[in-house]
């Protein structure tokens, strides 16, 4: 053969330079629209359970302060003994007593008006053995020691016992603890459904991609740079639909919150105000979205390599 | 460098589509690898590409069993074989000049640093005007060329060519044959499938001839 003919064609103009290359999977072949539609909907309801934990948790806390805050000592009265002198002694005791900021003892006529819903108006209370009240506010800087106080009271005044609504502050954990427990596992539910939905997708994207799989393994690609390449478009489509997701949440939260506000002075505001406060998840709320929609890209990311791997490797 | 010892191959539970096949491919030879439709060639190419296991007998690729051959150092061995499918195997999504960069794409190197390459070889084999083309708009000696030009922009130790001139006309074809020897002058071993006798006869180089699963000649 000559030299001549197996010199390569000179190029007389010059070089065109190529566009920057793109992704090797590419972007159409994978149900992408309806994968990031389930992607939303899950990180949607995902953020919704976040932002649920978050609000009753906040306002399971400012219950538990607030009733933590007073403690109520109840002065019974017995026969024989006379309660205003040992209503008294029993609000000496508590002024004494360190970390009690107020000691607001309730008169007859404070009873009167508390009983007025369920007893009416008019009754002679007087005749009746209904105790006295005492409400304390505890000081925020130095605790009281309640305990102690509680004997004390037992042992000096007749009659007289401490309520510091324990019992309440239990039942509120436990139903803040309750409701947490429970957004966790929908949590978990959801980000199950989401990696078994990327399952199935990315096996689907390995069937119509399998001749793009072929030509990588022969030019040597190794499995882990395919999983790779699968694995960075499946998380942008994670970051895609979490982000739908979680604006929609966030949407949600304010337009509650917006709804919360336009119901002002209607009724069942108070209870809705009650049960929920203003609807705002506040920063820690707008953290657990953010990281929720992170979340869901990860396993979203995750679970493609996974299953791209798995199914290299059958 | 390939080494075929009495290797057998049947799909399935078919008959065998080769019949104890021995030969060895040596480095920076050229052979022909010929026969009638239907003999076994593309059987036989798979398994040089890696792309087949033998049902029996043993293969050895670059000192090394390829029955036994899975994950990197399947990949690794992949990467000194340059391949040219009869149907091309171009990407559709990808442009020529992303098609042809992929074998250095895939080995993890910065696109800057080939970017010149892969333009100088796609320059060289008269597609400069093409790089960002995609595939469904070249014409058939058009992909041939990138397709060639893929399994070479990574200077493999060996470059196994399935019917490469059966999709263009006659000139190209002479002009991709010299091409190839042009190749193997510079080092790679290149082995050839095709039955265009006139191909042969035009430039001559040693034939592996094969038929009904069997090699009948290896001059």
């Amino acid at each position: 053969m000559s030299e001549e003919e197996t010199a390569p064609r000179l190029q007389l103009r010059p070089p065109q330079q190529p566009r920057t290359s793109g992704p090797i999977v590419p972007p159409g072949s994978i149900a992408g629209r309806a994968l990031v539609a389930v992607i939303s909907i899950m990180t949607f309801l995902a953020c919704l359970a976040v932002g649920a934990v978050v609000l009753v948790s906040d306002t399971a806390r400012e219950w538990q302060r607030d009733v933590g805050r007073e403690v109520t000592v109840q002065v019974r009265p017995i026969d024989g003994v006379d309660l205003d002198r040992e209503l008294a002694r029993a609000s000496d005791i508590l002024r004494a007593t360190a970390g009690i900021a107020v000691v607001r003892v309730l008169s007859r006529a404070d009873n009167e008006r508390l009983l007025a819903p369920w007893l009416g108006q008019g009754l002679p209370l007087d005749a009746l053995p209904i105790p006295r009240l005492i409400v304390l506010e505890l000081d925020q800087r130095t605790s009281a020691d309640l305990g102690a106080l509680r004997v004390r009271l037992t042992q000096e005044v007749r009659g007289a016992s401490l309520d510091d609504h324990r019992q309440w502050r239990d039942r509120l954990a436990l139903v803040s603890r309750s409701v947490v427990a429970l957004g966790v596992v929908i949590l978990i539910l959801v980000m199950t459904a989401t990696a078994l939905s990327v399952v199935f997708a990315t096996r689907g994207a390995m069937a119509s991609n399998r001749d793009i799989v072929d030509v990588l393994h022969f030019v040597g690609a190794e499995d882990s740079f395919i999983a790779r390449e699968f694995q960075h478009r499946f998380l942008v489509l994670g970051l895609e639909g979490g982000i739908y997701g979680g604006l929609a949440a966030l949407l949600a939260f304010l337009s509650a919150s917006g709804a919360i506000r336009f119901l002002y002075g209607q009724a069942g505001e108070q209870q809705l105000a009650m049960l929920f406060g203003s609807f705002a998840i506040g920063w820690t709320g707008l953290a657990g979205i953010v990281l929720t929609v992170c979340a869901v890209a990860a396993v979203t990311a995750v679970t493609s390599r996974w299953t791209v791997r798995r199914y290299l490797a059958a | 460098m390939i080494r075929f010892e009495n290797v057998g191959v049947r799909y399935g539970l078919g008959p065998e589509v080769l019949n104890d096949v021995s030969f060895e491919i040596e480095a920076s030879s050229f052979q022909y690898l010929t026969g009638p439709s239907g003999a076994g060639k593309t059987t036989l190419m798979r398994l040089m590409f890696l792309g087949l296991k033998p049902s029996r007998g043993q293969l050895t690729v670059f000192n090394q069993n390829a029955a036994t051959l899975t994950g990197v150092p399947l990949a690794a061995a992949r990467r000194r074989i340059g391949v040219v499918f009869q149907d091309f195997r171009l990407l559709d999504h990808m442009t020529t000049y992303e098609n042809v960069g992929l074998p250095l794409r895939v080995l993890g190197k910065d696109e800057a640093s080939y970017r010149a390459d892969v333009v100088e070889l796609l320059e060289w084999v008269g597609l400069g005007n093409r790089l960002d083309a995609y595939p469904p708009v070249l014409s058939g000696g058009e992909k041939q060329r990138a397709a060639i030009a893929r399994a070479i922009i990574a200077k493999p130790d060996i470059l196994l060519a399935d019917e490469p001139t059966g999709n263009v006309d006659p000139a190209l074809g002479n002009r991709l044959i010299r091409l190839f020897f042009e190749l193997n002058r510079l080092g790679t071993a290149v082995v050839l499938a095709t039955h265009d006798y006139h191909l042969i006869e035009t430039f001559p180089a040693r034939r592996l001839v094969i038929d009904a699963g069997e090699v009948l000649d290896y001059d």
